[in-house]
């Protein structure tokens, strides 16, 4: 009872005639109550999302020397971008990437969500097992790729164990500081970008429902692409986008992971800001932005994910 | 539709761990007939229900329907289709695909599946609603569909789990009539899982009251309500007084209960005092005290009630006949 008096004479004075004259919210039209209840999130849209890319898109028109940037509203930047060679490769890199890791996060991430929210039997055990899943979050991500170089070195864990078992006689030089090891340290931080989403929608999906397939004749695998994945797709399609725009923005795992041999978009941009290129650091990441931009609208339009929620 | 046939159960068992929760029941659904599982929550009627479809192994004994030992089969070889407590039809796909699954997961064209599927929508009155998703309809028009959807199979037994529970009352009286209707048109076998003793008496041809994993006694419903062959049975199916007599449990019907303010000469069994008095419309129940023997209710029509009205705290005389006393299994 203690909680709802102090609510009594406010809900008297909402059904009281206006005829005092003291200021509510209730008071003003709703129009104006909805913008001022939108206003605070706006103001940090704007100043911490709006005001940045703009301005990213502004100095990407500027000019640069090796020695100052001055504004300024032209192309070169652009023109550079896009007639380099260098540039398509990155970006064909970027994306490869970006494929390959949302492949096998995908495989790996709807696998193991599968298990969780379907063979485990027992909500306890669902838990510890989905906590154990993000352990490896309690560390920094570049600890966590720094502590596969010592594995995965020519002298590493991997190589010596593989060569006393007598599998490979000399070490794979393809382990470390390559496609492969980048590729390896994107699924490592990445997976469970994929498994939460899809584990929360698998969780929803009701178990009966699994009954009637069988019950209907389907078979574990029909009833996996006529009922579970159908109805896991919001979750797939949070994940992807997850794992798309990380491994997009991404340079660090690639600068470590590859020993600066091998680039990506997010590479390209942090050398020119390491050189003070910022237009041109801007124009890239333009561009990128656009790229990105591009894939999840391609990606949206399998699933309408307003829709799904 | 699928031919007909006798579904029986042989010392069925089912275990989980050290508890059992169905205990080597054995019966005969006869052919076409409308049988309900009827018992408390955790009776083991539902696990009951779940053997025989397929969705929970059989721990030990039998399922054995028209001759085939259908124990180790999967759901969809059995000739049994189920109907869901939730209906749980496929809420991504639309109505007329939700009854064409089992179709489509056999490989039928998707002509022919959804001429079918529209065929058996029809049956059940929903041709109508066909291209609609399932979140667009009501309880009663979800669970058309998903008769239609277990219908679909042929099966020779549709199994039904507490089908009627998600309705309001009005449309749960609406359904039962339809069920019934259903099932005396296509001819097959119909079980029930219920715990509405009302429903199973208008629904079934054959009652079948489970209790602790075990049958208490299985028979037509006016076996049942009238001669009720232990207490459970009794005050589970209600309407009954269970008392002692003569050192013996009897169950006498509350109807069959006769209540006189007079000591009539020497055939007075019991005397009680009136505590309650309840106007149902038809008949007017009345809680009587009855001392050493409990608490017992006595039923009246409300024309016999009303000719000498009975004021609470009236002490009353009962009496009954001798052939309305059941005696019952200890």
């Amino acid at each position: 009872m203690t909680d709802q008096t102090p609510s009594l004479p406010h809900a008297a004075s909402a059904r009281a005639p206006r005829t005092d004259s003291g200021f509510s919210l209730s008071r003003l039209p709703d129009a104006v109550t909805g913008w001022l209840l939108s206003l605070p999130l706006a103001l940090v849209l704007l100043f911490f999302l709006v005001l940045p890319i703009a301005m990213i898109v502004v100095v990407s028109f500027w000019g640069a020397t090796e020695f100052s940037i001055y504004p300024a509203f032209q192309f070169d930047n652009y023109e550079f971008l896009l007639t380099s060679p260098v540039t398509y490769q990155v970006f064909f890199n970027t994306i490869k990437y970006a494929v390959i890791t949302w492949a096998i996060t995908l495989v790996l991430g709807f696998t193991i969500a599968h298990f969780l929210a379907f063979h485990v039997r027992t909500q306890t055990w669902q838990i510890v097992l989905f906590l154990l899943c993000t352990i490896p979050f309690w560390t920094s991500n570049i600890i966590r790729m720094i502590s596969w170089i010592p594995f995965l070195g020519r002298n590493g864990i991997a190589n010596s164990t593989l060569i006393s078992m007598g599998v490979i006689d000399e070490p794979l030089e393809w382990l470390l500081f390559s496609d492969f090891s980048v590729i390896l340290a994107f699924v490592h931080l990445y997976t469970l970008f994929m498994v939460v989403p899809i584990f929360n929608t698998m969780m929803r999906i009701d178990k009966s429902l699994i009954e009637a397939a069988y019950d209907n004749g389907a078979s574990g695998f029909q009833t996996l692409t006529n009922v579970i994945i159908p109805l896991a797709k919001p979750g797939i399609m949070i994940g992807s986008i997850f794992v798309v725009t990380l491994v997009m923005g991404d340079f660090i795992t690639v600068r470590f992971m590859s020993g600066s041999q091998k680039a990506n978009v997010g590479r390209l941009i942090s050398n020119d800001v390491a050189l003070l290129q910022y237009p041109s650091a801007a124009a890239t990441a333009v561009i990128l932005l656009i790229t990105v931009l591009l894939v999840i609208s391609i990606l949206l339009r399998f699933v309408d994910i307003r829709k799904e929620l | 539709m699928a031919r007909s046939l006798e579904l029986e159960l042989a010392a069925t068992t089912k275990k989980y761990g050290d508890t059992i929760a169905v205990n080597a029941i054995n019966h005969r659904f006869a052919a076409g007939s409308y049988s309900c599982l009827l018992g408390p929550s955790g009776c083991g009627k539902s696990s009951t229900l779940r053997m025989i479809a397929g969705h929970e192994t059989v721990s030990t004994g039998d399922i054995v329907l028209g001759g085939t030992n259908i124990t180790d089969l999967p759901p969809a070889k059995r000739g049994t289709a189920m109907m869901f407590q939730s209906y749980a039809l496929f809420p991504h796909l639309s109505v007329v695909d939700n009854v064409a699954f089992s179709q489509k997961m056999k490989g039928v064209d998707k002509a022919i599946r959804q001429k079918k599927a529209l065929e058996l929508l029809e049956l059940v009155d929903m041709s109508a609603y066909a291209a609609r998703m399932p979140s667009q309809l009501s309880g009663g028009q979800q669970q058309r569909v998903a008769l239609a959807r277990a219908l679909i199979t042929e099966p020779s037994v549709l199994l039904l789990d507490e089908p009627l529970s998600a309705l309001d009352p009005f449309l749960r009286i609406k359904m039962r009539l339809e069920l019934k209707r259903l099932q005396r048109e296509l001819g097959i076998s119909f079980i029930h899982v219920t715990h509405s003793q009302d429903e199973a008496l208008a629904l079934a041809d054959d009652i079948i009251v489970m209790n602790n994993g075990r049958i208490e006694q299985a028979g037509t419903p006016r076996d049942i309500f009238n001669a009720p062959a232990t207490e459970f049975v009794a005050k589970f199916i209600g309407g009954h007084n269970v008392l002692g007599q003569a050192g013996k449990r009897v169950a006498l019907r509350a109807d069959r209960l006769l209540v006189s303010k007079a000591q009539d000469g020497g055939s007075t069994l019991l005397g009680a005092t009136v505590r309650d008095v309840e106007y149902l419309g038809s008949t007017v129940k009345l809680a009587l005290d009855a001392g050493t023997t409990g608490d017992l209710t006595a039923s009246l029509s409300d024309e016999v009630f009303f000719q000498d009205p009975i004021d609470i705290g009236t002490a009353v005389f009962l009496t009954w006949k001798p052939e309305d006393a059941h005696p019952l299994a200890a």
